[in-house]
């Protein structure tokens, strides 16, 4: 049964409060997620500040595929897909560079950045031929928000702005925490491999019901109050904002304390020049609110997540392996806390990482289990019964419920029913 | 202050003569790859100086620690609550251990002050745990302090040949 999933009615695997083991194991279904997910919606790519002068460009990834986000000559950004148009062959070999043109070390065919075919060896044999329409294969879709750049591999659809929804203003929330308003991801990325289909991962994200238990290890080694955030007294609440994309907020709790910079376990005397350049930003009331709301913790479906000081970038290889790309977050203009948060994140994420190292055992676990047939469902019950409306309208729950879960779901199952 | 070896001063490492030098530096160089086998935390632990770095980089083998992303930087404090952190029994990742074999070869003696030797090897180490298989292969640069007591670890860099790709989790002590 090759191509058995293909084309089913997939409201047989998932139900509003379980979903089958089957969706994270069947290639078929994997199959379908390129075409209906990967390959169609916003997904995130990039970062403007990793290609910051024209002709600047870097190898990045949509689901397996493998493309080029390149700031053209113009200084237009630009996602192509890496193969020569002529016999296939991976165009670009080099993980980043600064190049006006592709040349493919098969036949030397030559590519503008912006794609178009602008030469090839031995021209006489190509006479009469035209050059026009076989260019490099280009996301036909590409923007940008506050500097994340996003693509769609389909010609129509909803904007991105759409797509985003109420997920905007949590990268406006991240955006906040810098002096300059901007971020960077300059720290370069760490590439944690794990065989684990990606779902796991992105569900993961945002489930607030398992570092109590996943965490355990570090949390009581670090001493650290970290631990309360996922108890049963914790005010953090779960969100979905609709499209998939789900939060931890804990803005509660870090009002609830009213202590400036307590989201990143330090306090404003250990970081005089970010306080300072912060307060001369936004003035010292509004940076004062900033400052005690913190970074958000939240997944734009279906591969970016937020979390707080660092960015993951989730990408499917096949249906049991994955590769999370994650580095620090660098808030543009503000040396002395960019230390901290690049020192906060190797120890926490990456293949290492004290707190990632324990999730992703976690994910191979899940893998494993999901082979096992019996029980074929798996639950999302958690929370059903205390969750509601916030005041915009979107689910939320407590902070250990499962509300971004069965939102995951929900808008994965419109999407591939699509 | 780069000496050679083989010239024979006065000073405490540097009037070892070389090959008693080599010898003593693979000795201790075996002894970690043995607790570390061994998942021997608190011998392990013990070999570190307070001043020391234990560098995993990613992305090259000469990146900027303090700019760039790397699999692990530790300071010493940070080796503890990596150490601590083992101990707990709940760093699932570990628990199960993974079965471990550090074979370490090409070992040279690259620098020599007068408490203080570089030295620069290779490592293989198997792997085996609950997902499967890993071959982990890495340069390996020491600087070693030479204490009463035999040497200390003061920076290790395991410089992964392929920390530039994607790689499976990395929880044992390598």
């Amino acid at each position: 049964m090759p191509l058995a999933m293909m084309d089913a009615d997939l409201s047989s695997l998932i139900e509003p409060t379980r979903v089958n083991s089957r969706l994270y194991t069947d290639p078929t279904i994997f199959q379908r997620e390129m075409k209906k997910i990967w390959y169609r919606t916003w997904v995130y790519v990039g970062h403007a500040s990793e290609i910051p002068n024209k002709n600047d460009y870097v190898t990045k990834s949509i689901g397996p595929t493998p493309v080029l986000m390149v700031r053209d000559h113009t200084g237009e950004i630009r996602v192509l897909l890496n193969k020569c148009p002529h016999r296939g062959n991976q165009l670009c070999a080099y993980r980043e560079g600064n190049a006006r043109t592709f040349t493919c070390p098969y036949h030397a065919w030559t590519f503008a950045n912006t794609g178009e075919l602008i030469g090839y060896a031995m021209p006489d044999g190509y006479e009469g031929v035209s050059k026009v329409g076989v260019g490099l294969g280009k996301a036909p879709r590409v923007e940008a928000y506050r500097g994340f750049v996003f693509a769609s591999l389909a010609g129509d659809g909803p904007t991105l702005e759409e797509h985003l929804g109420g997920a905007k203003a949590a990268i406006d929330q991240l955006c906040n925490n810098s002096p300059t308003g901007e971020v960077e991801l300059t720290a370069g990325f760490l590439q944690h491999r794990t065989k684990a289909n990606w779902k796991f991962l992105t569900e993961n994200e945002t489930d607030g019901y398992h570092p109590g238990s996943v965490h355990r290890s570090i949390f009581q080694v670090a001493r650290s109050g970290i631990a309360n955030l996922y108890s049963a007294e914790s005010t953090a609440l779960t969100r979905d904002f609709g499209n998939g994309h789900t939060e931890f907020d804990l803005r509660p709790e870090w009002r609830r304390l009213g202590e400036p910079l307590t989201w990143f376990g330090t306090t404003p005397e250990r970081l005089p020049d970010y306080v300072t350049s912060m307060n001369e930003a936004y003035g010292p009331e509004r940076a004062r609110e900033i400052m005690i709301d913190g970074s958000p913790h939240i997944m734009i479906f279906p591969n970016l997540f937020i979390a707080e000081i660092q960015i993951f970038v989730l990408q499917p290889v096949s249906v049991d392996e994955s590769i999370q790309h994650v580095t620090a977050i660098q808030f543009r203009g503000a040396p002395d806390i960019n230390r901290r948060l690049l020192q906060q994140t190797m120890g926490s994420v990456g293949p290492a990482g004290l707190l990632l190292a324990d999730d992703t055992e976690m994910y191979e676990r899940n893998h494993r289990g999901a082979v096992v047939p019996d029980p074929e469902w798996l639950v999302l019950t958690r929370g059903l019964h205390r969750e509601r409306r916030d005041e915009n309208g979107y689910l939320v729950a407590h902070a250990t419920d499962e509300v971004p879960q069965r939102g995951i779901w929900r808008h994965y199952l419109e999407l591939m029913q699509d | 202050m780069r000496r050679n070896t083989l010239s024979v001063v006065s000073d405490d490492l540097r009037s070892l003569a070389a090959i008693e030098l080599h010898h003593e530096v693979a000795q201790f160089l075996y002894l970690e790859a043995r607790l570390q086998d061994l998942h021997d935390y608190d011998g392990w632990e013990a070999l570190w100086e307070s001043d020391a770095i234990y560098w995993v980089p990613a992305n090259g083998q000469d990146t900027d620690p303090e700019r760039q992303m790397s699999i692990i930087c530790d300071n010493r404090s940070r080796i503890h609550i990596r150490i601590e952190q083992l101990k707990t029994g709940r760093r699932h990742t570990q628990t199960p251990r993974s079965e471990i074999c550090h074979l370490i070869s090409n070992i040279m003696v690259t620098e020599v002050t007068e408490d203080e030797v570089s030295v620069a090897a290779n490592a293989l180490v198997y792997e085996d745990n609950l997902r499967g298989e890993t071959l982990w292969a890495s340069h390996n640069d020491y600087r070693l302090r030479k204490g009463s007591d035999g040497f200390r670890l003061v920076r290790k860099k395991v410089g992964l040949v392929n920390n530039a790709k994607p790689i499976f989790t990395l929880s044992f002590l390598i």
